[in-house]
């Protein structure tokens, strides 16, 4: 029962993969370092920064703060599932236009939240937006960009209500 | 940084998860939500041998109705608790603490078992757990036992688990009729570390006077405490603002805080004495049908 090196099998963006993996491999450098999905950044490393947010089985976690291991038999969605043929989502569209963004070194993990939100509330308010993002650090908007993305979104239905996880 | 390297075990029934803990004691870890426990690996603050990871024991996450009150599995998520129908109509000050803890990504993991076993003594739920005079369930290889969740804290991080229990229930009794609960925290920013919080539980009597009363602390210890000095100022008295203002001088007195960069202990006892008196006033009100 116990191992040193665990077989899994996960579903990323749609698309089933099986690898080996150390139980220490935390599940961002699954994806980054094992499936060559770069686009999830990591920043800190212990659960604050929020940047490598991804959707597990439709909801948002940390993948700083998951284990690979434990992922095994779950639907991970990462920031490349919102664009899969390489056109932009409409929800990065939004943040294009409203510039929900400078650096970039937050947007997956921005979109990702924004994404789970407007699923799960197609008309949120601005203390909703605010509340929802304030789970993840961005450095350099000062966060009004970010908000106005999602609203001008939300505006656009760029995520429909209860889309699949 | 990265986890060191241990053991790793997903058992699915609670009896594999405490044969593993009887066979590995102080060796093991048991990760719940992984929350807490896991930036202490990535830190490598924690260096178990091996980790139990419980989050396959479904058997550990449920929430159902058990008498008046609510049986809660170790393994239920802060988010799930939030939102389970059972919980925010018998016991709603629990659904207003875990709408604290942390962010959404995190409650989609963090579980009440973790929360009360890692025994933060800034976390929420602990305090809210002593408020509702909640009992807990720990079993171990062979056998199990109930306690009190005021023996439960024994400091810092520290419980009265033995390396080979695991956490597996917390029964919360029901709430008599015109009970009204308050959970209120102050922190630095939405979703961090309260610097203080405090739970409050009020029973009113048909004349407006409280018959039962219950205020407990976080933040302001090395283990959430009970402020009983100002349960006493509380019970048999009409809580007004003067009752209010005297069981408020009372938590401040209870408090012992510590300092660090946030605050400074002579500022939390302060801001225990304000979030207290707000939390024993919205719980009287709520008592009296306020909601």
């Amino acid at each position: 029962m116990t191992r040193s090196i665990s077989l899994i099998g996960l579903t990323v963006n749609g698309v089933r993969h099986e690898l080996a993996v150390e139980p220490r491999r935390l599940l961002v450098d699954c994806l980054r370092d094992d499936l060559g999905l770069t686009g999830t950044h990591i920043g800190c490393e212990h659960g604050v920064c929020g940047t490598c947010t991804v959707l597990v089985d439709g909801a948002s976690v940390r993948s700083c703060l998951m284990l690979a291991v434990q992922a095994d038999g779950a639907t991970v969605t990462t920031v490349e599932g919102l664009a899969p043929d390489g056109a932009l989502h409409p929800l990065q569209q939004a943040f294009r236009e409203a510039q929900g963004l400078q650096c970039g070194f937050c947007t997956p993990g921005m979109l990702m939240l924004a994404w789970e939100l407007l699923r799960d509330h197609p008309a949120p308010s601005e203390a909703e937006i605010r509340e929802a993002i304030s789970a993840n650090l961005c450095r350099c908007t000062g966060y009004q960009g970010i908000v106005d993305a999602i609203q001008l979104a939300a505006e656009r239905h760029a995520v429909p209500a209860g889309a699949a996880r | 940084m990265k986890p060191p390297r241990f053991e790793y075990a997903a058992p699915h029934k609670i009896d594999e998860a405490v044969g593993l803990l009887s066979q590995h004691g102080e060796r093991a870890k048991v990760l719940a939500g992984g929350q807490s426990l896991v930036p202490l690996l990535n830190f490598r603050l924690a260096t178990p041998e091996m980790l139990i990871d419980v989050n396959r024991v479904a058997e550990l996450a449920y929430v159902r109705p058990l008498g008046s009150g609510v049986a809660i599995g170790a393994m239920t998520r802060q988010d799930t608790l939030e939102r389970t129908d059972v919980v925010r109509s018998r016991l709603p000050i629990v659904a207003e603490a875990c709408r604290l803890i942390g962010h959404l990504p995190i409650r989609h993991r963090g579980t009440i078992g973790g929360s009360l076993a890692h025994a933060d003594p800034a976390a929420e739920l602990p305090a809210v757990m002593m408020a509702l005079d909640a009992e807990l369930t720990a079993v171990r290889h062979g056998g199990r036992r109930t306690l009190p969740v005021e023996q439960f804290f024994t400091g810092v991080f520290t419980t009265a688990l033995a390396p080979d229990e695991l956490l597996t229930e917390i029964r919360v009794p029901g709430l008599p009729p015109r009970t009204g609960g308050a959970f209120i925290e102050i922190a630095r920013r939405a979703g961090d570390f309260a610097l203080v919080g405090v739970a409050a539980v009020v029973t009113l009597d048909d004349g407006g006077r409280a018959t039962r009363a219950r205020v407990a602390l976080c933040g302001a210890a090395p283990a959430p405490i009970r402020a009983r000095e100002a349960e006493r100022v509380l019970v048999g008295a009409r809580p007004d603002a003067r009752a209010l203002d005297e069981a408020a001088e009372k938590i401040a007195a209870a408090a012992d805080p510590p300092g660090d960069i946030h605050a400074s202990p002579a500022f939390r006892r302060k801001l225990a004495r304000h979030v207290g008196r707000q939390a024993m006033e919205l719980a009287v009100r709520r008592a009296g049908g306020a909601s």
